[in-house]
C-alpha cells in the first residue's frame, strides 16, 4: 500500500508542476500586455500618430515620421525579400537537387540562425561603409535578410505538400513545367504561401537590432532612401532609454502600437488565411531541417 | 516565333537557378567583408582578444573575455529556467489538456515568440527590473546568500534579470521543438505503459521523455542558439558594464549588447573592427550551435520514423 501511495504522490506533484509551469508561461505575456495596455494605452493619442516628434524639451509631438519609416524600409525590404525568398522556395522544393539547391538549402539555414544584430553588420559593411552614411535603403536591405530564409523555408515547405500526382496530372495534359508550378502549385497554395509571407513581414517589423547602425534612426519625417530613417522600434529604443519622462511615456505607446501592428499581423496570417493543418505544418518546419521525402 | 515547351522549361530553370546563386554569392560576399573588417583587430590582437577582459574605446585597448562571459552565464541561466518550464509545457499541451485548450495555450505560448523584443526589453527596464530589485533579489540574498552568486547589492538591472527576460523569451522555440518531438512518440507505446498499471507521470517519464531524450536535448540545444544572438532585450535590462563579477545582480555585458550599444558610436578603425570582431565570434557560435542542434533534431526525428 506504501509503494502506491508514493506513486500516486509522485503522479500529484507531476500534475502540479505541469499546471505551474503552464501557469508561469502564460504569466510573462499577460503581464506584458497589461503594462503595455495600462502605460501606453493611456498616453495614446491623435496627435501621437499624426505629429513627429517635438525639439527635445517641449511636450508633445508624436511618432508619425517612425512609423512611416516603418511601413517604408519593412515595404522596401520585402519588395526585394518577397519574391526572391518565393524564387528560391520554388527552386527548391520543385529542383531541389544539386550542387547549386544544396548550397542554397545550406545558406538559408545558416541565414535563419545568424542573430539579428549580425544582420546589422553584415548591412552596414555592405551599404553603409560603401555610401559613408547610415541609409534607409541599407536598412531595408538588412529586413530584407531577415525576412528572405523565412519565406524561403514556408515556401518550400507548403510546396511540399502539395501531391506528386497533382502536378503528374498537369503534365499529363502537355503544359509545360512552368506552367505547371505556377498555375497548379503555387496557386493551389497561394493562401499558405500568403500566410508565410505575412508571418516573415511581422517578424521584420519588430526587429530593432538590424536598424540600429543600418538606418540609425532620426528626428524627421523623410522619404529619401539614402538617408537615415527613424522606425518604430529604433524610435522606441532610444526613447526608452533618454531621461525624459514625455519620451519614456512615448516609448510605451509606441509600443504599444508595435504591438498591435506584429500581433495584428501575426493573428491575421493565421485565422484568416489557411486552415490550422497547413499553418502547423510550415511552422514546425521552420525549426526542422530539411527532409527528403519522396 | 514560338518556343518550344522544353526551352521555356530550361529557360525558367536557369531563372531560378540565377537567383539562388545570387543568394548564395550574396551570403559569401558578406562573411567574407565581415572577415575582411575584423581583419584589422585580429592582426592586433590575434587569438588574446578572447583571453583578456580589458575592454576601452578611449585607449583603443580591446579584449572581449566580459562579453563572452556575460554572453554565457545568461544564455546558460536563461537555459536552466527555461528548460524544464517548456518541457513541462510541451508535454501538459500535447498529452494532458483537451483539443480545445491545447490549441489555445498552444498560440498562447507562440504569441510569445511574436512579441519583438525591443517590447520584452521596455517591460524588463520598467517592471521587471524593478520587480527583481525589491522582491526577489532580497529573497534570493536572505535563503540563498551564503552562495557567491547571490552576493553583493541589486540595482535591478543586471545579469539575473536579463537572464529572465532570455528565459520567457526562448520558452516559445523549446516548446515547439519538444512538441514536435513528443507527437513522433506512437500512441501505442503509451497506451502500452498506461495498459501495463502506470500513472500518468510514469507513463510520461517512460515512454515520452526516455525515448526522446536526444530531441529534447536538440531543442535546448536551439534555444540557446536563439539566447545567444538576442540583442535588445538584453541590451536594455543588463546594465552594460564590461565586468566579470561572480554575483548575479552585479550588471555586465554580453556580445550582442555591446554592438548594439557601442557600434554607432565607434569612431577610431580599430573599435569598428573589434566589434566586428565579436560580430564575428557571435556569427560563428550559434551557427555551430544551430547546426548541431539541428543535427540532433534530425536524427532523432528519423530514428522514430523508421
Amino acid at each position: 500500500m506504501k509503494v502506491i501511495r508514493q506513486r500516486k504522490m509522485k503522479n500529484f506533484f507531476f500534475y502540479f508542476a505541469l499546471i505551474s509551469s503552464s501557469l508561469v508561461v502564460i504569466l510573462p505575456l499577460l503581464l506584458v500586455f497589461i503594462f503595455l495596455l495600462q502605460k501606453g494605452g493611456a498616453s495614446l493619442s491623435l496627435d501621437f500618430f499624426l505629429n513627429n516628434p517635438k525639439p527635445v524639451g517641449e511636450t508633445g509631438g508624436g511618432m508619425r515620421h517612425a512609423i512611416l519609416g516603418s511601413f517604408y524600409m519593412v515595404g522596401l525590404g520585402s519588395f526585394v525579400a518577397v519574391p526572391l525568398g518565393l524564387l528560391c522556395g520554388i527552386y527548391l522544393s520543385e529542383f531541389g537537387k544539386g550542387k547549386i539547391a544544396n548550397s542554397l538549402r545550406f545558406t538559408i539555414d545558416l541565414l535563419t540562425g545568424v542573430p539579428s544584430i549580425v544582420v546589422g553588420i553584415f548591412s552596414y559593411l555592405i551599404f553603409v561603409v560603401t555610401m559613408k552614411s547610415f541609409s534607409a535603403m541599407a536598412g531595408a536591405f538588412a529586413l530584407s535578410i531577415i525576412i528572405l530564409p523565412i519565406i524561403t523555408r514556408t515556401t518550400e515547405e507548403i510546396l511540399k505538400l502539395i501531391p506528386r500526382h497533382v502536378k503528374e496530372a498537369g503534365l499529363a495534359l502537355g503544359l509545360p513545367r512552368w506552367k505547371v508550378i505556377l498555375f497548379i502549385v503555387v496557386k493551389g497554395s497561394r493562401s499558405s504561401l500568403m500566410t508565410g509571407i505575412i508571418l516573415a513581414i511581422s517578424r521584420a517589423a519588430g526587429e530593432t537590432a538590424p536598424l540600429l547602425f543600418t538606418a540609425f534612426g532620426s528626428m524627421y519625417l523623410s522619404y529619401s532612401p539614402t538617408e537615415p530613417m527613424a522606425s518604430l522600434p529604433v524610435q522606441i529604443y532610444n526613447y526608452a532609454i533618454s531621461p525624459y519622462d514625455d519620451w519614456q511615456r512615448q516609448a510605451w505607446a509606441g509600443a504599444f502600437t508595435l504591438i498591435i501592428i506584429v500581433l495584428g499581423l501575426n493573428l491575421f496570417a493565421r485565422f484568416f488565411f489557411t486552415r490550422k493543418t497547413i499553418y502547423r505544418a510550415i511552422k514546425n518546419k521552420l525549426f526542422k531541417k530539411n527532409e527528403d521525402r519522396t | 516565333m514560338k518556343i518550344s515547351y522544353s526551352k521555356q522549361d530550361r529557360y525558367v530553370y536557369t531563372g531560378l537557378r540565377f537567383f539562388s546563386l545570387v543568394v548564395v554569392c550574396l551570403l559569401i560576399a558578406i562573411i567574407f567583408q565581415l572577415f575582411k573588417a575584423s581583419k584589422l583587430a585580429f592582426d592586433e590582437f590575434g587569438l588574446s582578444f578572447v583571453l583578456s577582459d580589458f575592454w576601452n574605446p578611449v585607449e583603443d585597448e580591446f579584449g572581449a573575455l566580459a562579453f563572452i562571459y556575460g554572453t554565457v552565464i545568461t544564455s546558460l541561466l536563461s537555459l536552466l529556467l527555461a528548460g524544464p518550464v517548456s518541457i513541462f509545457v510541451a508535454i501538459f499541451i500535447n498529452e494532458f489538456l483537451p483539443k480545445k485548450l491545447a490549441s489555445i495555450l498552444g498560440v498562447f505560448v507562440e504569441l510569445i515568440a511574436a512579441i519583438p523584443s525591443i517590447v520584452f526589453g521596455l517591460w524588463g527596464l520598467y517592471y521587471l527590473a524593478p520587480f527583481v530589485k525589491n522582491y526577489i533579489s532580497p529573497f534570493l540574498k536572505k535563503y540563498l546568500g551564503f552562495i557567491p552568486l547571490f552576493q553583493g547589492t541589486s540595482f535591478g538591472i543586471g545579469i539575473l534579470t536579463a537572464s529572465l527576460i532570455l528565459a520567457i523569451m526562448i520558452i516559445p522555440t523549446i516548446t515547439s521543438v519538444c512538441r514536435e518531438v513528443f507527437r513522433s512518440i506512437p500512441n501505442l507505446r503509451k497506451e502500452a505503459a498506461l495498459g501495463l498499471g502506470a500513472t500518468k507521470y510514469e507513463m510520461v517519464k517512460l515512454a515520452i521523455i526516455n525515448p526522446s531524450f536526444s530531441g529534447i536535448m536538440g531543442a535546448l540545444v536551439l534555444g540557446l542558439g536563439r539566447a545567444l544572438g538576442e540583442t535588445m532585450a538584453v541590451a536594455m535590462v543588463i546594465g552594460n558594464n564590461p565586468v566579470i563579477s561572480t554575483s548575479l545582480f552585479s550588471s555586465g555585458a554580453t556580445m550582442a549588447s555591446v554592438m548594439a550599444n557601442e557600434y554607432a558610436e565607434a569612431d577610431s578603425e580599430l573599435h569598428l573592427s573589434a566589434l566586428c570582431y565579436i560580430g564575428l565570434l557571435l556569427f560563428v557560435v550559434t551557427f555551430i550551435v544551430n547546426l548541431f542542434a539541428r543535427t540532433i533534431v534530425w536524427n532523432n526525428s528519423r530514428k522514430s520514423r523508421s
